[in-house]
């Protein structure tokens, strides 16, 4: 019978969140396709997620038994290479995730399959899978399709499907994964430098800049305006990367996600979807740009198109 | 040691633009480009290696794109390296990543090339696909989002750090041959000299078509690609609420906003 593979992932001993949004995608879409839907775990100790993965409309959970504890990019692309050939599923989907980009493009080329990365949203029309993703910095949707590939694996981007939250009754099987040389070798974590001043996670007001503040020295203004409204400030990427503020103001996938924040205020951010991964939750989203088509404004539910030169010193005058 | 560059001239969408008579992707006229950021940080690691061991690493920049794209490769010249490779030939037009990084590969192999330093994501379509592709069909070691590099010319392994999401870190070592992708904030990529911009127009850009590299018209554009565009749609407006009027008046109704919602925390 066609299938839906789904491979999970965990870090440290913790299954990743994406996984079970995968599922959920694979759920949703098994009617359609009229298939089962078959969840794989890499892990040294891949039996101890089964419960978690155990979810309704899950058919069967497979457990891949890895030599080492941490990701290593060639066990699992030959993991699931041997576990595709063996249960030839129509479709593979992987979460959009930093150990994924490690390792999925190659398992897609060396396995001869359709791939696309960073989809969301997934539909068959007549029988042909169709993946929607994201073009020209997100201002632009593409529709792919991939004719002539019995498989095809996708990365699914992050908060797009719906979790599974009954558990379900699924069959439990053990996969043997082959032996291979694997090229990479973990030596440590390193932890994210801990501390700051402020723990942005739980402001619940936050006005964040972006590359649009254009120089180091204009940061002092934002940061007075921020103070003087009560918010507590937050930056881009690139403004922590060029050190204007300190990583710990950083939102975004590789920064922090405002859990706790209920307003806020984007002044020259264009809205890259790893800038969105850690705010889109946000009920009030404020955003300032020149760019009318900047895709900050798709998520916001304010928009104002301006100079946010010209906002702040407005701005300034109704907070002093 | 011989440290191959791939970088990727990226499109940027003017303001106002219209979809070509297929509807498979945006009118070219509508379309201004630029160095891709990411490839600026690989090329600058690329030339501080070279900096720190001396002629021993060669650095070689090369492009897949038409004539227009070799502004890219004077850029990284502009900085340093003696020669660069652009590949071209209008069969690769709407080739997918998968089939970039076989053209990448190719080159890889014929510059007898010991490393790829390529970008983790391209920005204008962010398919973060292409460098991990390029180690599977060298059947190479493969590193992505990497934000450190520690290299010993000849060593038969490196050091390098993975970022990992949350700003969370990972140190592996990695067997050579490999392809890394680059993550931002690596380093700080330099500005060319214009001593150095003058010197680059002289340096030569040897040009490939995919035959030359022994790849056949089936293996390039859309036949060898392992995704077709079907069509490209513009995505359902969000629900913003456009605040209009002077700037003195969008601040004070921002002002009003910010105040409610405020008053609601
Ligand atoms: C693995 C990975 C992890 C990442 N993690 C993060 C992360 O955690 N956080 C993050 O932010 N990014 C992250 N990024 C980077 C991300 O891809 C983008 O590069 C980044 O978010 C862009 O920041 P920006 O919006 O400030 O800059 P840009 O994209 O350059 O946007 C600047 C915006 O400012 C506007 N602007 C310019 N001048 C003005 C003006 N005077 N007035 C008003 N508007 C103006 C422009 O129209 C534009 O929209 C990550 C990338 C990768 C690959
Ligand atoms: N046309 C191209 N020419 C050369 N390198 C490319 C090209 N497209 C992508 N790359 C490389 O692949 C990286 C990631 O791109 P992508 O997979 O498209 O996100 C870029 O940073 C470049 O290093």
């Amino acid at each position: 019978m066609n299938s839906i593979l789904v491979i999970a992932e965990q870090r440290r001993g913790e299954l990743m969140p994406s996984s079970l949004e995968c599922i959920g995608a694979a759920v949703e879409l098994k009617s359609s396709n009229n298939s089962t839907v078959i969840v794989a775990i890499i892990a040294a100790n891949a039996s101890e997620f089964v419960s978690q993965l155990s979810l309704e409309g899950v058919d069967e959970v497979i457990t891949i038994v890895s030599p080492v504890a941490h990701f290593q990019a060639d066990f699992s692309e030959a993991a699931a290479l041997s576990l595709i050939n063996d249960r030839q599923p129509s479709l593979v989907l992987a979460p959009h995730s930093v150990d994924a980009w490690g390792y999925i493009p190659a398992l897609a080329t060396t396995g001869n399959y359709g791939i696309a990365s960073d989809v969301f949203a997934i539909r068959y029309e007549d029988g042909n899978l169709i993946a929607t993703r994201a073009a020209y910095a997100e201002k632009l949707h593409q529709e792919l399709e991939f004719p002539s590939y019995a498989t095809t694996v996708l990365t699914v981007r992050g908060n797009t499907f719906k979790v599974i939250e009954q558990s379900g009754n699924p069959v439990v099987s053990d996969f043997a994964a082959p032996a291979v040389d694997l090229r990479t070798k973990h030596i440590e974590y390193i932890e994210p430098e801990g501390g700051g001043e402020v723990d942005i996670t739980q402001a619940e007001l936050m006005l964040s800049i972006g590359r649009g503040i254009a120089e180091e020295d204009n940061v002092e203004q934002f940061a007075e305006l921020a103070d003087n409204m009560g918010f507590t400030l937050g930056c881009s990427r690139p403004i922590a990367d060029n050190g204007w503020l300190p990583k710990y103001r950083q939102v975004g996938q590789s920064g922090k996600t405002v859990a706790n924040c209920q307003v806020y205020i984007a002044m020259g951010i264009s809205g890259s979807v790893q800038h969105m991964a850690g705010m889109k939750h946000v009920a009030n989203i404020i955003a300032v740009n020149t760019d009318p088509e900047a895709s900050i404004f798709s998520i916001a539910r304010y928009g104002v198109v301006a100079d946010i030169f010209d906002i702040a010193e407005e701005l300034e005058t109704h907070f002093e | 040691m011989k440290i191959l560059v791939p970088v990727k001239q990226v499109a940027v969408l003017d303001e106002d633009f219209e979809l070509r008579d297929d509807g498979k992707d945006v009118d070219v006229d509508f379309l201004d480009y630029e160095l891709n950021e990411w490839d600026d940080f690989a090329w600058e690691a690329a030339l501080q290696l070279q900096e720190q061991h001396g002629d021993v690493i060669e650095i070689v920049p090369m492009t897949v794109g038409p004539e227009e794209a070799s502004d890219s490769l004077l850029k990284c010249l502009g900085k340093g390296g003696e020669r660069a490779i652009r590949v071209w030939h209008e069969s690769l037009q709407d080739s997918d990543p998968a089939v970039i990084a076989r053209v990448i590969a190719k080159v890889a192999q014929r510059e007898q090339a010991d490393m790829v330093f390529a970008g983790t994501l391209a920005s204008d379509h962010g398919y973060s696909q292409t460098g991990v592709s390029v180690a599977a069909e060298l059947n190479w070691a493969k590193a992505a989002v990497v934000s450190k590099v520690n290299i010993s010319p000849n060593a038969s392994c490196i050091q390098v750090n993975r970022e990992l999401e949350g700003g969370l870190e990972e140190s592996i070592e990695v067997q050579c041959p490999a392809v890394l992708t680059i993550q931002l904030g690596i380093n700080e990529p330099r500005y060319a000299s214009l001593r150095g911009i003058k010197q680059a127009k002289a340096k030569p850009i040897e040009v490939l078509s995919h035959t030359d590299l022994g790849l056949q018209d089936s293996d390039v554009g859309i036949a060898g690609s392992r995704s077709r565009v079907r069509r490209m749609v513009m995505p359902a407006k969000g629900q913003a609420e456009l605040i209009e009027g002077s700037v003195v008046e969008q601040a004070a109704r921002l002002a009003d906003i910010v105040k409610q919602l405020r008053g609601g925390v």
